[in-house]
């Protein structure tokens, strides 16, 4: 048996661009190590937010909110609207400098009055000095990632194999993966093994400079409406939202401790309490909430912040997708990209080369 | 206070207080931190001030004698303290009457004990229905019995304790209903012949309740909870050598029912920390891979009590001596004479505790006590068809089940259910539970307010770094 291409990682962009490939006629499989979208894409905090995107990603952001709303409530999709706070002069001028250039790129991003800002959201602290408020944004139920990919996979008919950690790459003529599950043969091979993808494309010696951030989410026990939109900081180190069962989930990057490599990740105190700190401070009846869980995923990034979306280096037939900042977000969308290129086919909107300088600002 | 310890132990159980003790005794300044407003754990739990009058029970003197002992001792004794988070290097997060500090440490010691596991049954979260072992706390601190007319079901010693205690309090019990057989207890004779005092106790309570004509159901088991409001009665049937049922259920009447299966160690803790480990039946389960005195693979960490394996309140005890004197040791502090000692006595009360334990271990038939309706998730509700909704739409692991369900997600953490969902995965899977580990464990330890998590802080003061790249 020959694949046409397998899938290494089964994550948001690998199953997502699974389906595609497997739309477009080929025949796949996805490996993945662990459970399907138990890495990054099932412990995310679900943001789906325009005003956190980048300038030069918002086209992808916007497309893949739309794949979001047609994804629905299989996801937890729920489209809120959501504001971001700026509590000082100088948050204000960050926040009005950023919206401005994101309004500029297609969000409909715009300021509010104070008096908009709490019908919007009474429960907000005094303390607000300027926001900014998107329509478009909302939030999706991370932790339904896997349930939602794996129930597509089986019905394409996709074959996929959990808990088989591809260790080594060999290729001649097709490439040939060794897993405990014993050897897959395929024609081309898509990496997309998230956090993992530095040590993964070094099993064919290509040096990618990816680097895994360690973000950090917090939930609480359920409490009555305390906000109904997602809520932000203009640093981005805030971000919450009230889910429709009453629980809070807090996140904004705080960093965690511990590697991809050593396996798990840990919360450090260090940061989580800062992170907990700011989301009270924007809003104070949290104080009283018990915290159930804090976790963290690892998110992976090369040193321009930009996706890697392309052909892997000096390797023909494999190509790789990974390193997507807002990746949750644009995950869906993305991915249909990178199914259509190894289709053959002229991708929507272009991809970014993974063989570029990463240092030059060439995107 | 100080805030910095040579050895801290977390659990005041038997074995956390005698760790503590063993190691404050070799010079050591030792702080034993525990939930609860008095020493003694979950076996050796205190009476509320009130009822101190009350006739004394094996429980209370033991829990007295070791009461007495810390009390003594120069141990920092910090009651009523949760501890929510941990930190390696070991520095402590201590929530203690609505104010969180940090405590720090240069050898930790976790002794945190043991959970009940009560198997779903219809009806099980019926108002009336307790732990069994949850009852002797209730017991033990308010010397109230749990309802007028109480069915106690459930493995092990600890449903003749129950019934027993029950009568002493002045309650009725309508009836003991266990999926032991005489003969399960017959093969655990001659390990019990060896504790002559132990097995006298026993013979007491039987004694007890046969003479006064309580019914006592060998081999079955509790099949059903009746009432809406409040427990009406219960259904019991028959099992077989595999503990599934082979009679059409009989009706008992009650207002109040004990039920348990058996205990579970307490192993987030060190779970969280990065200690391996490992599935063992014959101590209740999931047990974090420890050294015989109580070492880990995590430098100055150690474990001991009913956290690493069900061995019963005597065992703990020893245990806790053995692990506390190691920990001494290892900080210089110590011989080599009174490890062995106490590892000898550890070791003798252990095999009796896993006898004990023996006749608790899961049987095959029992997961399907659990129907398809049963609520499995008492926080989230969640039942068994939702789970299995998941395991058909392929989840195969404790972790996507959770994702997938909510099963685990509440205030509990996943600590009571998680053993019923192993079963139903390995059910599907064919695979043994000693391939279906937990849930990925996450902190806190205890649910904390966001507030006290938070901290105090001033605004300006935040480490706000620098914003993402635009
Ligand atoms: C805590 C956190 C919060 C976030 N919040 C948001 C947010 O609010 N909004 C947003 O848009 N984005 C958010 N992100 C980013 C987003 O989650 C990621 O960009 C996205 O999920 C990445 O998807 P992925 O498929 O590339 O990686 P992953 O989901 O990590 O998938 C990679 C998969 O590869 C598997 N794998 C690795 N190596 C191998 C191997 N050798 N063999 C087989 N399989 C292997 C792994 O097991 C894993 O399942 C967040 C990220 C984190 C970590
Ligand atoms: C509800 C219950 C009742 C029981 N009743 C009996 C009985 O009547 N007779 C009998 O023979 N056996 C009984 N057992 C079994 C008995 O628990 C053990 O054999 C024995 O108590 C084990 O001692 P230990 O010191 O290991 O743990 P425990 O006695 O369980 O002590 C552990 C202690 O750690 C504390 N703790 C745990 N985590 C934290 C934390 N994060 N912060 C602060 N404190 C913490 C707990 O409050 C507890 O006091 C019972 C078990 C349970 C679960």
């Amino acid at each position: 048996m020959i694949y046409d291409t397998a899938i290494i990682g089964g994550g948001i962009m690998g199953c997502g661009s699974a389906l595609r490939l497997a739309q477009g006629g080929q025949r796949v499989i996805v490996l993945d190590q662990g459970d399907l979208g138990q890495g990054a894409s099932g412990v995310n905090a679900g943001t789906l937010s325009l005003q956190i995107k980048r300038v030069k990603l918002m086209p992808y952001a916007l497309k893949g909110h739309a794949c979001w709303e047609a994804m629905g409530k299989a996801v937890g999709f729920a489209k809120t609207g959501g504001y971001t706070l700026a509590f000082n002069a100088r948050e204000a001028a960050l926040l009005q400098e950023r919206q401005t250039l994101k309004a500029q790129a297609g969000a409909p991003i715009e300021f509010v009055s104070n008096n908009q800002l709490r019908n919007g959201e009474p429960n907000l602290t005094q303390q607000v000095v300027s926001a900014s408020y998107c329509a478009e944004d909302g939030y999706a139920n991370a932790s339904l990632t896997g349930q939602y990919y794996l129930g597509k996979l089986r019905d394409a008919g996709i074959e996929y194999r959990e808990r088989c950690e591809v260790t080594a790459i060999e290729r001649d003529k097709n490439f040939k993966l060794t897993t405990p599950q014993g050897t897959i043969n395929a024609t081309r091979i898509l990496l997309a093994a998230g956090a993992w993808l530095k040590p993964l494309a070094a099993l064919m010696d290509v040096h990618l400079p990816v680097q895994a951030r360690v973000n950090t989410v917090t939930v609480t026990e359920r409490m009555p409406p305390l906000m109904s939109t997602v809520i932000g900081h203009a640093t981005g180190l805030l971000t919450m939202k009230q889910k429709a069962n009453g629980t809070l989930l807090i996140g904004g990057g705080w960093q965690g401790l511990g590697t991809p490599q050593e396996g798990r990740g840990r919360v450090s105190v260090d940061t989580v309490r800062p992170n907990l700190a700011l989301a009270q401070y924007a809003v104070p009846a949290l104080g009283t909430a018990r915290i159930l869980r804090s976790w963290t995923g690892f998110e992976a990034n090369v040193p321009d912040f930009y996706p890697l979306a392309g052909v892997l280096p000096g390797v023909e037939g494999a190509y790789v997708l990974g390193c997507v900042r807002g990746g949750y977000t644009i995950g869906p969308y993305i991915s249909q990209l990178m199914g259509d290129y190894i289709l053959g086919r002229e991708p929507e909107l272009p991809l970014f080369d993974p063989g570029r300088d990463f240092k030059e600002g060439t995107i | 206070m100080s805030d910095r310890f040579d050895i801290i132990v977390v659990g005041g159980g038997p074995s956390g207080a005698r760790a503590a003790l063993a190691a404050s005794a070799q010079g050591l300044n030792v702080a034993l931190i525990d939930e609860q407003s008095a020493i003694g754990g979950q076996v050796w739990r205190a009476k509320n001030a009130s009822i101190l009058s009350a006739p004394k029970t094996h429980e209370t003197r033991a829990g007295d004698a070791l009461r007495r002992d810390v009390l003594a001792s120069d141990i920092t004794h910090i009651e009523g303290a949760r501890v929510w988070q941990i930190e390696t290097g070991w520095t402590l997060h201590v929530l203690r009457k609505d104010v969180s500090s940090e405590l720090t440490c240069k050898s930790l010691v976790l002794a945190t004990g043991a959970r009940e596991y009560v198997q779903p049954v219809p009806g099980w979260t019926t108002s009336g229905v307790l732990g069994l072992a949850g009852a002797t706390a209730l017991f033990k601190q308010s010397l109230t019995p749990p309802g007028k007319r109480t069915i106690v079901s459930g493995t092990g010693p600890l449903v003749f304790f129950v019934a027993s205690e029950i009568r002493r309090l002045g309650g009725e019990v309508a009836a003991v209903v266990t999926p032991n057989s005489r003969r399960d207890w017959m093969r655990a004779l001659p390990s019990m012949l060896g504790r002559p005092a132990l097995l006298m106790r026993g013979a007491i309570w039987v004694a007890d309740l046969m003479l006064a004509g309580v019914p006592i159901y060998w081999q079955r088991v509790v099949t059903d909870v009746s009432g809406d409001d409040q427990v009406r009665g219960v259904s019991i049937a028959k099992l077989d050598q595999n503990w599934a049922r082979t009679s059409e259920d009989i009706m008992l009447a009650a207002d109040s029912l004990c039920l348990g299966n058996g205990l579970i160690p307490n192993i987030e803790a060190a779970h969280m920390l990065g200690v391996p480990i490992r599935h063992d039946h014959a101590l209740g389960g999931w047990i974090p891979e420890t050294t015989e005195d109580g070492g880990t693979s995590i430098d100055r960490l150690y474990l001991c009590g009913d956290g690493t394996g069900i061995r019963g309140a005597e065992a703990a005890a020893h245990q806790g001596t053995l692990t506390g004197l190691c920990a001494a040791a290892d900080l210089g502090h110590g011989t080599v004479n009174l490890q062995k000692q106490a590892k000898a006595k550890w070791l003798k009360s252990a095999r009796f505790g896993m006898t004990m334990t023996a006749l608790s271990i899961p049987r095959v038939g029992q997961a399907q006590l659990t129907t398809p309706e049963t609520i499995v998730c008492r926080c989230e509700n969640v039942t068994r068809a939702t789970i299995e909704a998941e395991l058909n739409a392929g989840a195969q692991s404790s972790n996507a089940i959770k994702s997938g369900s909510r099963a685990g997600m509440g205030p509990c953490g996943g600590k009571f259910c998680a053993t019923a969902i192993a079963q139903l995965i390995a059910q599907q899977s064919g695979a043994p539970v000693a391939n279906i580990p937990p849930a990925t464990p996450r902190p806190p330890l205890r649910p904390v307010p966001l507030s006290i998590a938070a901290g105090s802080f001033d605004y300006d003061a935040l480490p706000i770094p620098k914003p993402a790249p635009l």
